[in-house]
């Protein structure tokens, strides 16, 4: 359970990139591979808690899911359909080599261009 | 109200990674090895720690430990009777090291003196997994009490070791431990790691596990997080 922890990073992440300290966030949208080991679920709850007081309070939180994907030698680049058996899908090799599914990403914001009421 | 989207394209952990990035070129620097060792509660890191910190001593190799624990100094008070230098990290609820934790437990340490680092992760088989130290080598460790099936429940962890070590191999029979099952699952997520089989109460594969992480360089760079796009 690091969710909690993934979720401050993302929230002070993002402060750190707001224009103004007070920019209203309206959506966060990350991307989690499927072999990050997070849950999003878990990651939403968390967030809700870690954006409590903070620009990102009423902001939604979308998560974009990025799949296990292999480089095989023989295949070239194959998506994984299990975490748990590392071989190519086509040509039944075993083979280890990740390009994608740890994915642990922001990968755009939406802010509330409004300057801010002081 | 006018909505903008602004493209950050930025790594969740990116604090955490740059100073990771940061303490490897230290340990390059200083010539020090470092792996990171991580398992569930129980497997026997603290008790294999302690067979090969006095076998490193013995062999005249400077090996060095942080041990990461959620409460108490009993690990590390544990194996500073080997003599080596052991510093406790207490992470109070937090079920994973990060990098910043390191770097302040290594004040006042002469990193070129060192030839070994141990880094012991808070048992737990899934958070240490993001979160790189700055280490050379990722050891993931299973003990023969354990299912044989966890690396295929865990494939986050074994997937991302460079080093697959199985602890407590004096009781396997005892526990009716299936080697196959175990290596075929290992193998299932990691097809390439090497598997070293241990007991900390024999001393089974500490002499190998200690060669291992003091002279191979390890080709690929653990963990392997997400490039850059």
């Amino acid at each position: 359970m690091h969710e909690l922890s993934i979720a401050h990073a993302v929230v002070s992440t993002v402060m750190d990139a707001l224009p103004t300290p007070d920019t209203r966030v309206l959506q966060v949208r990350l991307r989690i591979g499927e072999l990050s080991g997070i849950v999003p679920q878990a990651l939403e709850f968390a967030y809700d808690v870690a954006a409590q007081g903070t620009p990102l309070a009423d902001a939604a939180l979308v998560i974009e899911r990025s799949p296990i994907v292999i480089d095989c030698p023989t295949c070239g680049e194959q998506q994984l359909p299990d975490t748990h058996d590392f071989r190519c899908p086509s040509c039944d090799v075993p083979c280890g080599n990740l390009v994608g599914g740890k994915e642990l990403e922001i990968l755009d914001i939406t802010l509330d261009d409004l300057v801010p009421t002081p | 109200m006018t909505a903008r989207i602004v493209d950050l394209r930025k790594g969740i952990l990116e604090k955490n990674d740059l100073l990771a990035k940061a303490l490897r070129a230290r340990f390059d620097e200083a010539e020090v090895r470092v792996s990171n060792w991580v398992s569930s509660p129980g497997t026997g890191k603290t008790a294999l720690l302690e067979s090969l910190l006095t076998a490193a001593l013995d062999r005249g190799i400077t090996a060095a430990a942080l041990v990461g624990d959620c409460a108490t100094d009993n690990d590390a008070q544990r194996l500073a009777r080997s003599g080596a230098p052991v510093r406790q990290i207490v992470t109070e609820s937090m079920c994973h090291l990060e990098s910043d934790m390191i770097s302040a437990h290594l004040e006042g340490w002469e990193l070129a003196a060192i030839d070994l680092l141990i880094i012991e992760n808070v048992g737990n088989l899934v958070c240490p997994t993001a979160y790189d130290l700055g280490e050379d080598t990722r050891v993931a460790l299973l003990s023969v009490t354990e299912g044989e099936d966890k690396p295929a429940k865990y494939p986050q962890l074994f997937h991302s070791a460079d080093v697959v070590v199985i602890t407590k191999t004096d009781i396997a029979t005892a526990v009716e431990w299936d080697r196959d099952a175990a290596m075929a699952a290992i193998r299932s997520v990691n097809p390439t790691a090497p598997i070293l089989e241990t007991s900390s109460r024999t001393g089974e594969g500490v002499i190998d596990l200690l060669d291992l992480l003091v002279t191979t360089a390890m080709l690929a760079q653990s963990p392997q997080l997400q490039e850059a796009p």
